[in-house]
């Protein structure tokens, strides 16, 4: 593959990813919050598909001879961040539909309470 | 002072009725509320009859998450002592009062009933014996106290427990990282020997294949749980 070819290739997924993400947010089936991330990894990936010499003066610096895989680390590094955040989020989540349960659970007895009360009055 | 048995119950139909009816014959004073924790069988129902307070989980959080809505109830309900029964009848509430005991004289804020003082003849496997006599270890090393039996649910609190609980109370496996999160907020432990039964029905939550599992998970929650900062423990009054 020439080096053009692969540039085009590259800007062109991160810019379809890009474009994707901010679509979802559109629509609302993504918040903002979350798409911020996926944004910023977007933008990095296109920079770096985009910006050859950056690529292989970071390739040189490191002494890594293929560039390309600096583009595919950071890439990798991106997307372990998004999962991680992710994974904090699940937690929260998980934490507050325990809570919300316990308190359904409550307010269930409560209001059985309440009801028995009421029909013995009458 | 106003009791409380806490009585997690997951698909336990067959015996928490039992459980139930022998808590009103042994502690008469105390209320008993069971949580079913999203049965498919008719443990709320057996449960009711039984005359228990049931509060139903919407759907299944597991242990921890089951025996803290008891806690919660009990802060919320003002009660003075709470105390967890299991549902398989493995702790018999005849041995209640003893576990009671020191929280009423004042003298612990927490109280476990443990097999391995020599009272009664609990069998176990060699392998779950290792791991209880492990964490048994692990967890006298963290809070600088003699604990023998970190996986007996069989224990009662006074309100300054029921308090802690209610805000944090460690949700897979609760029973060995209780007595750390309790010692770590200044709640004063105390080990009672009791008997125990072989459960009457059910199955340990504490399964072969998960016992890897289970290990590495409580491990990684008490190393952890000694770097974390302390919760603030509700006042009278606070928003239950």
């Amino acid at each position: 593959m020439t080096h053009a070819l692969s540039t085009i290739l590259a800007s062109a997924a991160s810019i379809i990813l890009l474009l994707a993400v901010l679509e979802l947010v559109r629509r609302r089936r993504l918040r903002e919050k979350y798409a911020l991330l996926w944004i910023l990894t977007a933008i990095v990936l296109l920079i770096l598909s985009l910006w050859r010499g950056l690529v292989d003066s970071i390739a040189i610096a490191l002494g890594i001879a293929y560039g390309p895989l600096i583009t595919i680390a950071v890439g990798a590094l991106f997307v372990l961040v998004v999962l991680l955040h992710y994974s904090t989020v699940i937690s929260a989540l998980t934490d507050r539909s325990a809570v919300l349960a316990q308190q359904v659970a409550m307010l269930e007895e409560r209001l059985r309470r309440l009801e028995d009360k009421q029909s013995d009055d009458h | 002072m106003r009791c409380l048995a806490i009585i997690p119950a997951f698909n336990e139909g067959a015996s928490v009725a039992d459980v139930v009816h022998e808590i009103y014959e042994a502690q008469p004073d105390c209320d008993v509320v069971v949580v079913d924790d999203g049965s498919r069988d008719a443990t709320a129902a057996a449960a009711r009859s039984a005359g228990a307070t049931v509060l139903q989980l919407p759907f299944n959080l597991g242990i921890g998450g089951a025996v803290q809505t008891g806690y919660k109830y009990a802060w919320t309900n003002g009660y003075d002592v709470a105390i967890q029964v299991d549902a398989d009848g493995q702790h018999p509430p005849s041995e209640m009062g003893k576990v009671i005991a020191p929280i009423l004289a004042g003298t612990a804020d927490m109280s476990t009933g443990t097999r391995f003082r020599g009272v009664g003849d609990f069998k176990s496997s060699t392998g779950r014996r290792i791991g209880i006599e492990m964490f048994a270890r692990l967890v006298s090393l963290i809070i600088r106290e003699q604990v023998t039996d970190t996986t007996s649910g069989f224990r009662a609190v006074n309100r300054k427990g029921i308090a802690l609980f209610s805000v944090d109370y460690p949700q897979d496996y609760p029973e060995v990282e209780t007595q750390a999160l309790a010692h770590k907020h200044g709640l004063r432990l105390v080990e009672v020997p009791v008997e125990m039964r072989q459960r009457q029905a059910g199955e340990s939550s504490i399964r072969l294949w998960g016992s890897t599992y289970y290990v590495i998970k409580v491990t990684l929650a008490l190393v952890i749980g000694m770097f974390r900062s302390s919760v603030a423990i509700p006042e009278e009054g606070d928003r239950g």
